[in-house]
């Protein structure tokens, strides 16, 4: 294994795109280290991006939102007062993941790229309609959340593309956004399903837009178009989020596993749908 | 394959190692510095028995390669004491008998030093929650949760 350290993200594509054999890139180290020690997975080239320019730090965009570089581990994260309370979804949802060690060094974009269908980033990165830089040797471009997931544990991103930073939009007036998961014990396990739900209110606190997606119940993260429709118009009455959780609960394609089974996980996004629904009206200034 | 010179700083004191990119930073503190504090438990993130803290925050050493310690500072279970001195905590451990088999013990010890330079006064749920990745199969956890509120409080009146 080759490692190596470049100090800028073109130069992490450059020796991406002309390395032979299996590439790995290095942030937190939480999922890469993990299939390296337990002789699952070694790459033949691992690029660490920690010492890339721009790759820790969290920084105002110009348009009044919020970028994120893809090596800012969640504990950075969850410290930022300013970014927290902008889009509490998408900082709650990243500090569900793992330890307070874990928090230490695992990434948002790591999340992401890591490919799981549990992530608990990644619906809520939706829901708040992030959008993800990507750096390859023929330049930058900028992709939504949804273009990266492909299948469990695969993306679609190309050899010699590497993830720079996360994109998040300026927190429009009257929003909020919220993600919830449900796991059966208090800390430390994988989603059996999530939800991200992001809404705008118009002035009479009536819906005005919406997104909902949901993790962990479909080989990737789905968002829910359908369901974000069902409270648009609305004040979340209850018909309005039954309505959202029965459309939400229809969008499911989960599996069965020892965490739960296909019924329970349908069941779950659906009520996990209704409470991160409220918390974001609320969380928008709406009063039921 | 070539190994890699590292310069780092672990318990304040600078030194030097040769490891393979593969290596991780446990397997060189504890094979390479001799540093045997920090306990490899599953090796994959979940126990915390190898906790340590880099640049001032906590991480597992199970899931750090020992290359990305080039130029950081490394602090462990080693660090605590001075010297003959125990940290209160230490003292406090042995005090309410906080620990039994003790492979848990270091990461436990470096977790909550850490905790109580940030939080002083942490509520017992904090504790509870900072300690989550720290896996105890003997005590029960209680006797620690005790032995740390105790040695937040007298650290507090200490001032």
């Amino acid at each position: 294994m080759q490692y190596y350290s470049p100090d800028s993200f073109s130069s992490a594509a450059e020796i991406a795109s002309k390395a032979q054999g299996s590439i790995r890139f290095l942030a937190g180290g939480t999922d890469v280290l993990v299939q390296l020690r337990s002789d699952i997975f070694t790459p033949d080239t691992l690029i660490d991006i920690k010492k890339a320019e721009g790759a820790k730090s969290i920084e105002r965009t110009e348009d009044g939102g919020w970028r994120i570089g893809a090596a800012v581990a969640g504990a950075e994260m969850s410290e930022h007062a300013e970014l927290k309370n902008e889009w509490p979804g998408v900082v709650e949802a990243v500090d569900l993941i793992g330890s307070t060690q874990i928090q230490g060094r695992a990434t948002l974009v790591g999340n992401l790229c890591n490919g799981s269908p549990a992530a608990d980033s990644v619906p809520a990165l939706v829901a708040a309609d992030a959008r993800i830089v990507v750096q390859s040797l023929s330049g930058e471009r900028i992709v939504s959340v949804m273009d990266i997931p492909k299948s469990p544990g695969k993306t679609n991103l190309e050899k010699g593309d590497v993830v720079k930073a996360v994109l998040l939009p300026t927190r429009a007036e009257r929003s909020g956004d919220a993600y919830l998961r449900f796991i059966p014990r208090s800390e430390m396990d994988i989603a059996v399903a999530g939800c991200g739900v992001w809404l705008q209110l118009d002035e009479q606190g009536v819906v005005s837009a919406a997104r909902v997606s949901l993790g962990a119940v479909a080989p990737t993260v789905l968002d829910v178009d359908a369901a974000a429709k069902a409270i648009i118009g609305t004040k979340l009455d209850d018909a309005a989020l039954e309505n959202m959780a029965a459309v939400a609960s229809s969008a499911c394609n989960p599996i069965t596993d020892r965490r739960g089974t296909v019924e329970y996980r349908t069941h779950l996004a659906g009520v996990l749908a209704k409470r991160a629904a409220k918390i974001a009206y609320t969380r928008a200034g709406g009063s039921q | 394959m070539s190994k890699i010179h590292v310069n780092t700083t672990v318990n304040g004191d600078e030194v030097d190692f040769l490891c393979d990119p593969r290596e991780t930073l446990l397997d060189c503190l504890r094979d390479k510095l001799q540093l045997t504090g920090s306990k490899e438990g599953c090796g994959t993130g979940d126990c915390g028995a190898c906790s340590v803290v880099l640049d001032g925050r906590l991480v597992c050493a199970c899931l750090v390669l020992g290359v990305e310690a080039e130029g950081k500072t490394v602090d462990t279970v080693e660090g605590i004491a001075k010297g003959q001195d125990l940290h209160p905590l230490q003292e406090k451990f042995i005090k309410y008998a906080a620990l039994q088999c003790g492979i848990c013990t270091p990461g436990i010890l470096v977790a909550t030093k850490n905790l109580l330079e940030r939080s002083p006064n942490p509520t017992e749920t904090e504790v509870r929650y900072w300690l989550a990745g720290n896996l105890c199969r003997c005590t029960g956890y209680d006797k620690i949760i005790r032995a740390i509120m105790d040695t937040a409080a007298e650290m507090r009146e200490a001032g």
